[in-house]
């Protein structure tokens, strides 16, 4: 159920309260020891945040997309590893099993789960299956009462701190294609898992992401998400809701870039007069001033939408595809109006310049955006809808 | 144990204030209000407490307009039990604070008030000992520390010379310096949770106190801007220029 307003309100304001005086100070700290301090993710815990989408019952907070959004947007102006953190529990990692998990699995997990005493990271890709999710690899054999899970998964957020993977395998060996795919709860400790090492990524230092790899891994039957062959079913419905968080986080980012070229703009002076007055760097903050609020609008706009239980896979692909699209034009000209300074390592934004980079990248590319746009309103032009 | 905790809303401390064009006061149009800083950390001690079993009822009061409930449900999400708004949409001194709180001592009973030893909006530094007056009651101001010792309770008090502690019979009125700790963040759970919790509004008139000011506000006018800096080349330098301006 929504929040009245000034419980919302609330709830926002301590967020972003978080995020300035817990946050931000420490986002230096986070790039160069490449880690969240732990008491950082103990107030992150204290605070509720791991719970946030998981419903009341299973001792989440049960907020709305509206709601969630907002809290991601006021996540955003801070280095966005923070948010990754929870993020998975949030959304990719536990959504499967809040949307087609039975009773007892969500009340095996659900609320280890929203207290962040349990980490959910969701594995779907793949060495040979990134954009083209259909062409999994990992296989799960029917043996007796379990599936025997063989394969690798690839770039796997928060990997090495999860208790639990949402796992994407196959099968039906027989069955090429999504059709053949099926979506299972994997506990870590099952023998079998191995994690890998941390990758080094070009940003978001404090987030890792890992290689799983299942060998012979035994996992019960009772541990599977949906029926056999509903494993895209559940992997599209998690990206959906997962396409309006990240589009949420980017437009906080962007918020935050257009605060730090404001605030730059106002002090550094060039030509005798802050760079703000000269016109082709006003042209630059403005833009992007424009562009963060009109991806605000837009995240609003289409998280209500899918509150009202709307059909909204074509418009939460467009709000995605335009929003991390935007944040990245948005930090290209912060660097340009910050100059020499914004290429600087751990500027605030020569950091998030890096960082942003991958928005346009998981919970699929801005190209399979355009795909799932372009289809979509081919199939409503079929159907008669447009 | 019972606690009473005021909690007064004032101007946001992270908001830049500014003074009303007529100089007639401070400009709250449109302005972001937040809980005095002080009275956080009192409801905080309240809490911690209560956590300690010391505590077995937290009650909050805020004296002021209507949006002072938003106030009372930020301490509710800390950990307050139960709030009484007293709205007035009058500037109340700290005496008629001071006198509304005794009346809601005399009906609530508890066994301890804790207080911020100041607001940061008018810095009066008052309220805490009026109320400690007003009941006879033993106070301890400026606390940096708090520890319960059979029927007693040791405040240690930041005093110009150093700490100072004193041991307190109950029932009593503490207030809070800035080191006594740091206020937790009110949960998110517990910020939903906090709307379930009640909120009685009364007004001044129901605890018979009369709230009209006693002083006058002559003018407010904004601090005067800081003059750059001199630099000096060496010991000498400074104590000539100090002396050539009479600070020495």
């Amino acid at each position: 159920m929504a929040l009245d307003p000034e419980t919302r309100q609330q709830l926002i304001e301590t967020v972003r309260r978080f995020v300035n005086e817990v946050c931000r100070p420490n986002e230096q700290l986070l790039s160069e020891t490449n880690a969240i301090p732990d008491a950082i993710v103990r107030q992150m815990r204290d605070l509720g945040l791991f719970g946030l989408s998981i419903p009341e019952a299973y001792g989440g907070l049960g907020l709305t997309m509206e709601e969630e959004a907002l809290v991601i947007l006021e996540m955003g102006h801070t280095s966005p590893a923070f948010r990754s953190a929870f993020g998975t529990n949030v959304g990719i990692g536990s959504q499967g099993i809040v949307m087609f998990g039975r009773e007892d699995q969500k009340h095996d997990w659900l609320p280890k789960l929203a207290t962040g005493e349990a980490i959910a990271s969701f594995a779907l890709t793949e060495p040979d299956s990134g954009s083209d999710a259909g062409s999994v690899k990992t296989k799960a054999a029917k043996d007796g009462n379990h599936y025997v899970l063989n394969g690798s998964k690839r770039f796997i957020t928060n990997a090495d701190k999860a208790h639990i993977f949402t796992v994407m395998a196959r099968t039906d060996p027989d069955t090429p294609g999504a059709k053949g795919l099926s979506a299972f709860i994997v506990d870590r400790a099952t023998p079998g898992i191995t994690i890998g090492e941390p990758e080094k990524k070009m940003g978001q230092q404090g987030a890792n992401v890992c290689d799983v790899v299942f060998d012979n891994a035994r996992v019960p039957i009772a541990n599977r998400l949906g029926e056999e062959g509903e494993g895209m079913k559940v992997a599209m419905s998690v990206l959906d809701r997962g396409r309006l968080h990240i589009a949420s986080l980017s437009v906080g980012i962007a918020e935050r870039l257009v605060e730090e070229i404001t605030r730059y703009g106002s002090e550094r002076k060039q030509f005798g007069k802050p760079i703000i007055e000269h016109q082709l760097v006003m042209g630059m903050i403005a833009d992007s001033y424009a562009e963060a609020a009109a991806g605000r609008a837009m995240v609003l706009n289409a998280v209500r939408k899918y509150d009202a239980k709307d059909k909204i896979t074509l418009l939460a692909a467009a709000t995605k595809m335009w929003c991390t699209e935007m944040v990245g034009r948005v930090a290209d000209r912060a660097v340009q109006v910050f100059g020499g300074a914004g290429y600087i390592a751990d500027c605030a934004v020569e950091r998030f310049y890096r960082d942003v980079r991958i928005l346009r990248l998981y919970e699929g590319t801005t190209q399979i955006q355009q795909i799932v746009i372009g289809r979509e309103l081919q199939r409503m032009a079929k159907a008669g809808e447009i | 144990m019972k606690v009473l905790v005021p909690v007064k809303r004032v101007i946001d401390p992270n908001v830049r204030p500014r003074v009303k064009a007529d100089g007639s006061g401070v400009d709250l149009a449109n302005i972001k209000m937040a809980m005095n800083p002080f009275c956080e950390i009192a409801v905080e001690e309240a809490v911690r407490m209560k956590e300690k079993s010391i505590v077995t009822e937290i009650v909050l009061v805020s004296i002021g307009p209507a949006q002072a409930q938003e106030t009372i449900r930020i301490g509710l999400a800390m950990g307050g039990d139960r709030g009484i708004l007293v709205q007035t949409d009058m500037a109340v001194e700290p005496l008629a604070v001071a006198k509304i709180l005794k009346a809601i001592v005399d009906s609530e009973k508890p066994d301890l008030v804790i207080t911020g030893k100041q607001a940061i909006d008018d810095d009066s530094n008052q309220t805490g000992q009026m109320l400690a007056a007003l009941l006879d009651w033993p106070q301890g101001t400026f606390a940096s520390g708090v520890t319960k010792e059979g029927d007693k309770l040791n405040v240690t008090r930041e005093v110009d010379g150093g700490l100072q502690t004193v041991s307190l019979s109950l029932p009593a009125v503490i207030t809070t310096d800035l080191r006594l700790n740091e206020p937790r963040f009110a949960s998110l759970p517990n910020i939903m949770k906090a709307k379930k919790k009640l909120i009685d509004v009364k007004t001044p008139a129901d605890y018979g106190v009369d709230v009209t000011p006693r002083l006058q506000v002559v003018k407010v006018a904004e601090p005067k801007k800081r003059e750059a800096g001199e630099k000096v080349a060496d010991v000498d330098a400074l104590i000539a220029k100090l002396k050539s301006v009479g600070a020495i």
